[in-house]
């Protein structure tokens, strides 16, 4: 029962909330952090009852749901979901927290859409159902669609439904290609299912079947990670997004793209997923490097921000198709780095717009000498996010270049221009904001860190550092779950490659 | 040998739940003489009465499977769940028309004398056992909205919208019982099961009846308002009240696609080559059509219209499809459609002010401000149309393209999931105006009546529950397409 406990109590206090009276706005804030806080509290013995050694689904939960169809409602997390849980409800607090004075009216609904939001994205995760994978990968757009629109900037109607309709189209044709596996699977074996551990044991036969039905999911996840011709709705996004919703669109929701390649692109497609791997990785070398140089260009930090995002997540895309045991942890650790650190960065852009309503890097300038604890804060997320080693980034991206070169030196090589590449657009943003002269006038009198702002930001340095310094903790638990699906993915290709000649 | 008459047997179980729809209309028929002052609100209140006994009726029948009156009506699972499904259109049509028609200044006792009739036209097409009934179902339904689709006399839009659809319905009845004549001599019967013997035996290469046949389609296409016979149905939609637009749109809409079923799935089994090719193109263009026509319009209900005529393509998906899992596929959908498609109306009829009947899209602005609950209630039900979980819609539509994906129209499956995807922007653009502008003039509170929010809740309910926990309906959808397939 604790994964359905952990899923599905934020909707409980969204209810709870949903009820209470409008003028008890500060009473619904509360309680939505109490909530969020109580979710991830909950979710902590996931981790210490998760054995590392296991490579299966651990904390299962099964039950009928409509049965004449074969959906089932099938709850589960291995290696690889269990970090990506921890980031979810780690997370959630720390955005609720943050949204507390930016977010100004209908603090209620906020609530409320946050927390269906966080129990979409924890669904997303635990889901082991390809028809209940489906319902909340879908159900989360609403939320997300609201949060941009409602509580966003100017031009948030715009960025709002580019979001919804990008990612809706993405994901209608992997509706049907589940429809297509749950049909060719029922015709091959008599069992109408969708329970992903069973469909991942059918071959599904090599050739332009399983091609076709790897590109519906792959534009699915490629929309949502976004993989470089495919990014752009991300950037409307996340500079019309109130600071809460870009952290949890950069956290959280990008990884349900990359996780998706994971846990279902890999096993039920494994040959056309070996097939497809140099154009993805094609594909992630670009975007790393666009990303990049995009970047350097931006004038507005949370544009800034986002594009580097399209870069980072090159880097987890690329460890994912490289094929080896370091990519894909890399990728993964990569996947939980990327939410703390950009993330980070998006609590901090949003603090500063707070003070001063503006994002432009040209406003500021010289703020260590009005706000030093926040500019040290600053140096150290921003320095996490380029890899400096010692931090969380140089972990992820070193094993995801170890992983790259056994598999293509020269690919290795261009991915590695891209933490170059990174340090440039980081540094150079982080001198124009934080060194020299205080060119404003307005920035004198900034005040600087809260304490409500340094317990937003002080878990997130914790882990930022403690990943940095000691991963075994969070790369152990995914090595047995990495190891199996390489296993099964190698094992599957050379079945289904042999059922070819026919 | 003298020719001898043979009475049938009268089985008045077979017609329970039609009689009993009937017997309430005539009952208000003698009770609207009565002298009342001025309300009539009472006789809506009886004939919900009427509806509610006939759908407890049809629940007590639940597994019964016999032919009456010589065949000519039906009473089996197919009949009595689509008995179900129109009485909760009617049901929900007449709560919502109970308040709004007072509100109009419109009321008057045969209004609900005519929604019942409507439905005993409806109940007798779903239980129909030969063309000639359905041809009674139809023309008995139609008549009654016509009427009831220019209600609102002295409206321009009322006078065009009762013309239009009193014209083409003419139209197509003609074509229908020209179909009828054709079949006939083709088969030698009207009878849907001696034609399906007919059929069977080699009758359907006989190109009388593929014309027959072509003609009862265009009779039903017209009913449905698929592309291309669905040239009245935005100006009807908007010209009839709203409450008759929502009976419009689920009641008459279930009752033709029952019949539509009954005939091509049964009758015409043999024949599938032949009409699959013929529904797979209505099918394509009323989703595109419709919803591409849709994304234009300023008017919720001529949007809605619009919307409809989409939705009829993603239900004929199912009948392309056909067999168990197709035809179930559709009876599935239907339901929730009639849920989703009254609540929607439902939530349209309450913001209609009196002597301003039009509702544009830009009228919604701030509703979630000024009516946070009306606001919620019509965003989960365009939601469910949209076909997002967990709302009803997307397990009706994932059931309908799913039937479609199993019979091998991949193609047809993937068409119909790339026009959800358009037909979002849409319904989501009314979602925005309603939490993500500020209203233009100034704030009005409104306050639903009881009946119209009992109306509402049980939409919601409807929504919400073949969302969630679809089951039980799917199972009773499947096991009331079998008698169709014997």
């Amino acid at each position: 029962m604790l994964l359905s406990t952990v899923t599905f109590l934020p909707v409980a206090g969204a209810v709870v909330i949903a009820l209470l009276p409008r003028a008890q706005e500060r009473l619904a804030r509360s309680l939505a952090l109490l909530t969020t806080l109580a979710a991830f509290v909950i979710s902590l013995p996931l981790y210490t009852g998760f054995d590392a050694g296991q490579a299966g689904y651990q904390f299962v939960e099964r039950g009928d749901w409509m049965p004449s169809l074969g959906i089932t409602y099938h709850l589960g997390i291995d290696g690889i979901s269990l970090l990506l849980v921890l980031l979810t409800t780690f997370l959630m607090p720390l955005a609720v927290l943050s949204s507390w004075h930016s977010i100004e009216r209908r603090w209620k609904e906020f609530a409320v859409t946050m927390l269906l939001l966080e129990t979409g994205m924890l669904g997303v995760f635990v889901a082991l159902d390809l028809f209940l994978f489906y319902v909340f990968w879908e159900a989360m757009l609403i939320p997300m669609y609201l949060i941009i629109g409602i509580w966003g900037g100017t031009n948030r109607v715009y960025a709002a439904l580019k979001f919804v309709l990008y990612t809706l189209a993405g994901s209608v044709l992997m509706l049907v290609a589940i429809l297509a596996l749950y049909f060719q699977h029922g015709a091959a074996t008599g069992i109408y299912t969708f329970d992903l551990p069973v469909l991942a044991r059918y071959l599904v036969p090599a050739g332009l079947g399983q091609n076709l039905l790897f590109l519906a999911f792959a534009l699915a996840f490629a929309i949502k990670v976004p993989m470089f011709p495919f990014h752009t709705w991300l950037p409307d996004a996340h500079v019309e997004a109130p600071t809460a919703g870009s952290v949890i669109l950069a956290g959280v929701l990008l990884k349900m793209g990359t996780y998706g390649f994971l846990r279902f692109c890999l096993p039920l497609f494994p040959q056309a997923s070996l097939a497809f791997a140099p154009w993805i990785v094609a594909l992630a070398i670009v975007g790393i490097i666009y990303g990049a140089w995009v970047s350097t260009v931006q004038p507005d930090l949370k544009k800034l921000v986002a594009y580097s995002s399209v870069s980072h997540l090159g880097f987890v895309m690329l460890g994912l198709f490289v094929f080896n045991a370091q990519g894909l942890v890399g990728g993964i650790i990569q996947m939980v780095n990327h939410g703390l650190s950009t993330g980070a960065l998006f609590l901090l852009v949003g603090m500063i717009y707070e003070r001063r309503h503006t994002r432009l890097i040209a406003d500021f300038g010289g703020l260590w000498k009005v706000m030093p604890a926040y500019s040290a804060l600053f140096l150290i997320v921003a320095l996490s996010s380029l890899g400096l080693p010692g931090l969380n980034g140089f972990v992820g991206e070193f094993l995801i270049l170890v992983g790259a070169f056994q598999w293509n030196v020269t690919v290795a090589a261009l991915a590695t221009t891209g933490i170059i590449f990174a340090a440039v657009y980081l540094l150079w943003m982080y001198q124009r904001v934080v060194f020299g002269e205080v060119t404003r006038e307005e920035n004198r009198r900034l005040a600087d860190l809260s304490a409500r702002e340094w317990v937003v930001l002080l878990p997130v340095l914790a882990l930022i550092v403690w990943i940095g310094v000691y991963p075994a903790p969070f790369t152990g638990v995914t090595e047995a779950s990495v190891q199996a699906l390489l296993a099964q993915v190698h094992a599957k290709a050379a079945a289904t490659a042999a059922l070819v000649p026919r | 040998m003298s020719p001898t008459l043979v009475l049938p047997v009268i089985s008045f179980r077979a017609i329970a739940p039609v009689t009993v729809v009937a017997a309430a209309a005539c009952l208000l028929l003698l009770l609207d003489l009565l002298p009342t002052r001025g309300r009539k609100d009472h006789l809506g209140v009886v004939g919900l009465a009427g509806v509610v006994l006939s759908m407890i009726l049809t629940l007590s029948l639940w597994g019964s499977d016999e032919r009456a009156f010589n065949g000519m009506v039906r009473l089996d699972g197919f009949a009595l769940f689509f008995d179900l499904v129109i009485g909760f259109a009617t049901g929900l049509v007449l709560l919502l028309s109970l308040d709004y028609l007072r509100r109009q200044g419109m009321e008057s006792g045969e209004f609900y004398i005519l929604v019942l009739f409507a439905a005993v036209g409806m109940m007798l097409m779903a239980a129909a056992g030969d063309l000639i009934v359905v041809f009674l179902g139809l023309e008995i339904m139609s008549l009654s909205l016509y009427v009831l689709a220019g209600w609102f006399v002295g409206r321009l839009e009322a006078g065009e919208a009762a013309m239009k659809y009193f014209l083409l319905g003419a139209f197509a009845s003609g074509f229908f019982l020209y179909g009828i004549a054709l079949i006939f001599g083709a088969t030698g019967s009207t009878n849907l099961d001696r034609i399906g013997v007919a059929v069977g035996a080699g009758a359907g290469r006989d190109p009388l009846l593929l014309i027959g046949l072509g003609l009862l389609v265009v009779g039903f296409g017209f009913k449905i308002s698929s592309v291309p016979f669905h040239m009245w149905a935005s100006d009807v939609y908007q010209g009839a009240p709203t409450s008759v637009t929502a009976l419009i749109a689920t009641g008459s809409k279930a009752a033709a696609f029952a019949a539509l079923l009954r005939v091509l799935l049964s009758a015409m089994r043999a024949a599938q080559p032949d009409w699959t090719m013929l529904m797979w193109w209505l099918a394509v263009l009323s989703m595109t059509v419709g919803n591409v026509v849709a994304l234009a319009q300023q008017n919720i209900k001529r949007m809605l219209a619009y919307s409809s005529i989409a939705h009829v393509g993603y239900i004929l998906v199912g009948v392309v499809a056909g067999g168990a899992l197709g035809g179930g596929s559709v009876l599935f959908y239907l339901l929730v459609y009639t849920f989703t498609t009254a609540g929607a109306f439902g939530v349209i009829l309450l913001l209609e002010r009196e002597g301003r009947e039009a509702v544009e899209v830009g009228d919604l602005a701030g509703l979630a401000t000024r009516h946070p609950v009306l606001a919620l209630a019509f965003s989960v039900f365009l939601l469910s149309l949209t076909g997002i979980p967990p709302m009803a819609g997307f397990v009706g539509k994932f059931y309908l393209f799913g039937a479609a994906v199993r019979t091998g129209y991949v193609w047809l499956a993937v068409i119909g999931v790339l026009n959800s995807a358009i037909a979002a922007y849409y319904y989501l653009r009314l979602i925005v105006y309603m939490y993500m502008r500020d209203p233009a003039g100034a704030p009005t509170v409104l306050v639903p009546s009881f009946p119209a929010g009992l109306a509402l809740a049980v939409a919601l309910w409807g929504v919400v529950q073949l969302g969630v926990l679809p089951a039980p309906f799917l199972d009773l959808a499947q096991a009331a397409v079998l008698p169709l397939l014997r």
